[in-house]
């Protein structure tokens, strides 16, 4: 267990609660393996049910054909890692890209990015949303895996929020907490998973971001 | 068309509301189900000390509303905002639709924002001749049919999935499932090119924080992230009363909000947005991102000692949720834009009093509302407050003012009482009700027995029962209020009885008359504080050390409203708090103040249940000691489900909304029903007047009594 102290053991209880699902990876290749594998065992827009299938107007359809077959996108890995992410992805045939989300509006099956602060109490991931490929990664990826170092899990909310408030007074900014997969449970109060942004939410933690 | 202006109409809206079974139906299993969440998620935290804090920083907030928009501003055009500020909702729909102009936008998304909804801006820019979409699934499909929001947080909570899947049909051309998740997906499919094709992106805020210009953002759908990331244009609309100063303050708020609105410990996405961050689409200019501040009545009512404290609401919804009458008519009939107890408010201040002046009677006054608000605030008073302003600005209707008039001589009033017990006896039967009612009441009001006016009221008892305590251990005066002294005085006979056998000396202040609290209720302030004078006189409390009610809603009154009615008061000021601390409901000086125990009590094996009185539980803070005392007493107790959910009574409410109360007062009795307990306490004898003519009228058998009798029942013999 890499986790293993109590605060690790909280983030995790939480996290799973809203329905987000918790790996471990020693290090950035190890969980860069577990995103591949993912995406292979996941069908492009067809093992979730995130609505090309079914009837549609011809615009919104029109909008889903758009969609190539496999696509990852990771805009914020490290030189270093994004070769490996690449040429594993080529060997499987899966299409990665780093930036340009604005020409895959109408949805991708992976997003990778990195979390920076994971708070224990909710299950929560801070993600510096101010790229706008990063932005959009995390929103249109049906599946987003965040990448967040052991060393990033704090408490409370309000362990960050110093870090948050300097950001937010220095520059123009995007900064997300993000607590499990989008839901609504606005049809009969049923909760459903996947509304506008990803159907599932994986957290890779990583122990050490140099391996 | 309906006119909410007119009482007629507004109940006619109200049983239309009633009638409908799915409504009812999805408000019965949310309000349960929501009660549990709520408990779940504020688990292992001092909730009392998460709100004070939200209340605190709020009202600091509010105090300096204008120099946190200054501080706001200026630090917002560093970072490239532009920032606006709208005197009224017309004036921010004409700045929105500049915008969109200028900027050539005609597609506009939006997500979900209550500030957008009290200026109607959608019908606004339609008009204007744009496309505005709503990107909120509950928001779209009430978008789609027309509706306006039926609750501040599911929007479309009256909605079945048959309804919706008829409506995704219509929209997109092909037949729906009716399966929740696939409607689910479509609105993801049908809405994502919405986004794609946008001009202009529009929402609302939860904080605006001035210290950074950074405005927050909760959603669970992740719909606000897309609206404020793809377009071009983006704007803003926030209410004033969201500005706080720093980053923390918002933080601390989180920590209630979500919890509060639907029982999450945070929701799925927060996002905070400062300044532009670069835009990657295609257009020679970037980004622009406009921030319209609305005050609409929010700088007057900063300034309000009276009513300041509504601008503390984070707009949580939580009130809605816990409210009796907004589980029986939903949204559409409890607020006019915003819902629920603070929509009553909401809608005399920002939509005027037309639109409040029947609404504002809506509140049954049980503190539910009071008792969950993720910021503190009064809500019933308030409530109140505002419908005696309305009243003072319209002129008081012909009854309340003669009801005024009549309680302020505590004379008249008795021999009024007096005159009408001797009227009714031609429709009095022997068995305690009235035969059929006055013909001042209509049809509606015949859904519980009511009860006739005892032949011998308690005052007059009391010269031929005051018992003789030789050394008392204590000395208390007992309050009865009006319904136990010419009702029924049997409660308070039983009572004084119990009280003797324990060396407790009991006076009965002759002087004393009605709390107060009816006129309270139906907006006449300057009455009620002239009875709780002439009470607060008569009591003489420093001649004894309790005071003793057995009506929990006079305890409650004497204890919260008294020293804030009198508070101005230069002799009876004092006078009223000191009477207000010495105030103490029956079941609390027997259980842990006599701390009585079951030696001097019979055992039987009365399956028994209990039902809480809303000023009992929620008005004083009394849980435990009734039902110990039903223990103690010797009978089986059997817990009801939701013992303290209203019974339906609400003084005046019943008699202005029968059919509300009458709807109320079904469901309590089949949690009653269930328990299958013969005997059912409780320890207010408004409630016990609901609650057994509503069970006489049924024909259930069921006995219902107040605390006092069922523990006189099985008292020992000396």
């Amino acid at each position: 267990m890499l986790e293993s102290t109590p605060l690790h053991r909280l983030f995790r209880t939480k996290a799973e609660a809203v329905s987000a699902i918790v790996k471990e990876a020693t290090g950035v290749k190890d969980a860069i393996a577990y995103a591949l594998d993912i995406c292979n065992q996941k069908e492009a827009c067809t093992i979730l049910p995130s609505g090309c299938q079914h009837n549609l107007s011809e615009k919104a359809q029109a909008l889903c054909d758009g969609k190539p077959a496999k696509l990852i996108a990771a805009p914020d890995l490290s030189q270093p890692h994004w070769e490996i992410l690449s040429a594993e992805c080529d060997k499987a045939g899966i299409g990665v890209i780093k930036d340009g989300l604005r020409n895959h509006l109408g949805g991708i099956d992976i997003g990778i990015t990195w979390a920076q602060f994971g708070i224990a109490e909710t299950g929560t991931l801070v993600i510096d949303s101010t790229d706008e490929d990063l932005r959009l990664t995390t929103m249109i990826s049906e599946i987003h895996i965040a990448f967040l170092p052991l060393s990033g899990i704090c408490e409370s909310a309000a362990d960050i929020v110093g870090s948050l408030q300097s950001k937010m007074k220095s520059h123009s900014n995007y900064l997300a907490m993000v607590t499990g997969a989008s839901r609504t449970a606005d049809i009969e109060r049923v909760l459903a998973l996947g509304v506008h942004g990803p159907l599932e939410m994986h957290i890779v933690l990583i122990r050490d971001e140099d391996v | 068309m309906s006119d909410r202006g007119k009482m007629q109409d507004y109940q006619k809206e109200v049983g239309s509301a009633l009638g409908n079974d799915f409504l009812r139906d999805a408000m019965d299993k949310f309000a349960v189900a929501y009660r549990e969440a709520r408990q779940r998620a504020f688990e292992g935290l001092d909730t009392d000390r998460l709100i004070d804090d939200v209340a605190c920083r709020k009202d600091g907030a509010i105090s300096r509303a204008d120099q946190l928009l200054e501080q706001f501003k200026a630090e917002a055009e560093k970072k490239g905002i532009v920032v606006h500020l709208a005197r009224d909702a017309q004036h921010a729909n004409e700045i929105i639709a500049a915008i969109a102009h200028k900027t050539g936008s005609q597609k506009i998304i939006k997500s979900k924002s209550m500030t957008a909804e009290e200026t109607l801006l959608n019908h606004y820019l339609e008009h204007e001749g744009c496309e505005v979409t709503e990107t909120d699934l509950g928001e779209w499909i009430i978008q789609l049919r027309g509706e306006g929001p039926s609750h501040m947080v599911m929007p479309a909570i009256h909605l079945s999935r048959y309804q919706v899947s008829d409506l995704f049909t219509d929209v997109t051309g092909n037949k729906q499932d009716d399966d929740i998740e696939k409607l689910v997906k479509v609105a993801r499919r049908e809405l994502r090119r919405k986004f794609v094709e946008a001009d202009m992106g529009v929402t609302g805020a939860n904080f605006a924080i001035a210290d950074s210009a950074t405005i927050g953002l909760t959603t669970n759908e992740g719909n606000a992230r897309l609206v404020t990331t793809l377009p071009r244009i983006q704007v803003a609309l926030i209410g004033l009363d969201k500005l706080v100063p720093t980053v923390q303050d918002a933080q601390a708020i989180l920590r209630v909000l979500p919890r509060n609105a639907t029982g999450q410990s945070l929701t799925s996405y927060v996002t905070w947005i400062t300044g532009t961050a670069p835009w990657k689409g295609e257009h020679p200019e970037g980004k622009e991102f406009h921030i319209v501040f609305l005050d609409n009545g929010r700088r007057d009512l900063a300034k309000d000692p009276d009513f300041s404290q509504v601008l503390r609401c984070v707009r949580c919804g939580a009130c809605a949720n816990v409210c009796p009458v907004y589980r029986m008519v939903g949204g559409h009939s409890m607020g006019h834009i915003y819902i629920g107890a603070i929509g009553l408010i909401l809608t005399y201040f920002f939509h005027g009093r037309h639109q409040a002046r029947n609404l504002i009677q809506n509140c049954i006054n049980c503190g539910a509302c009071k008792d969950v608000c993720a910021a503190g605030i009064d809500l019933p008073g308030i409530i109140k407050q505002v419908h005696a302003k309305i009243l003072n600005e319209e002129g008081h209707p012909l009854k309340s003012t003669l009801l005024s008039k009549v309680l302020r001589s505590r004379k008249l009033f008795h021999t009024l009482l007096r005159y009408a017990q001797k009227a009714q006896k031609p429709v009095a039967d022997s068995d305690g009700y009235l035969r059929h009612l006055p013909h001042i009441f209509s049809k509606k009001h015949g859904f519980r027995h009511l009860p006739a006016i005892a032949r011998e009221p308690f005052r007059d008892r009391w010269p031929a029962i005051r018992p003789k305590v030789a050394r008392p251990r204590y000395r208390i005066a007992l309050f009865s209020g009006c319904v136990q002294d010419f009702v029924y005085p049997e409660q308070l006979s039983a009572a004084v009885e119990l009280l003797s056998r324990q060396q407790v000396e009991v006076l009965f202040p002759m002087e004393q008359s009605c709390c107060g609290l009816p006129v309270q209720m139906m907006g006449e302030p300057a009455a009620a504080r002239q009875v709780a004078s002439q009470n607060v006189l008569a009591m003489k409390a420093h001649h004894v050390d309790y005071i003793i009610t057995l009506c929990a809603s006079c305890a409650s009154h004497l204890k919260h409203a008294y020293p804030k009615l009198l508070s101005k008061h230069a002799s009876l000021a004092s006078k009223a708090r000191q009477m207000a601390e010495k105030v103490i409901p029956f079941s609390s000086f027997c259980n842990d103040v006599l701390k009585l125990d079951a030696s001097m009590f019979n055992a039987s094996r009365t399956q028994t249940t209990f039902h809480a009185p809303c000023h009992l539980c929620r008005g004083l803070g009394v849980e435990e000691a009734p039902r110990d005392l039903i223990r103690k007493s010797g009978y089986t107790f059997i817990p009801a489900s939701e013992e303290q959910t209203c019974c339906g009574f609400g003084g005046t409410y019943s008699a202005n909304f029968p059919s509300i109360s009458a709807q109320i007062l079904a469901k309590k009795l089949d949690d009653i029903r269930s328990t299958g307990a013969e005997l059912l306490v409780t320890e207010c004898p408004g409630c016990i007047m609901q609650l057994r003519g509503g069970a006489s009228k049924r024909g259930m058998d069921l006995n219902v009594v107040h605390l006092s009798e069922a523990m006189h029942r099985n008292l020992k013999p000396k």
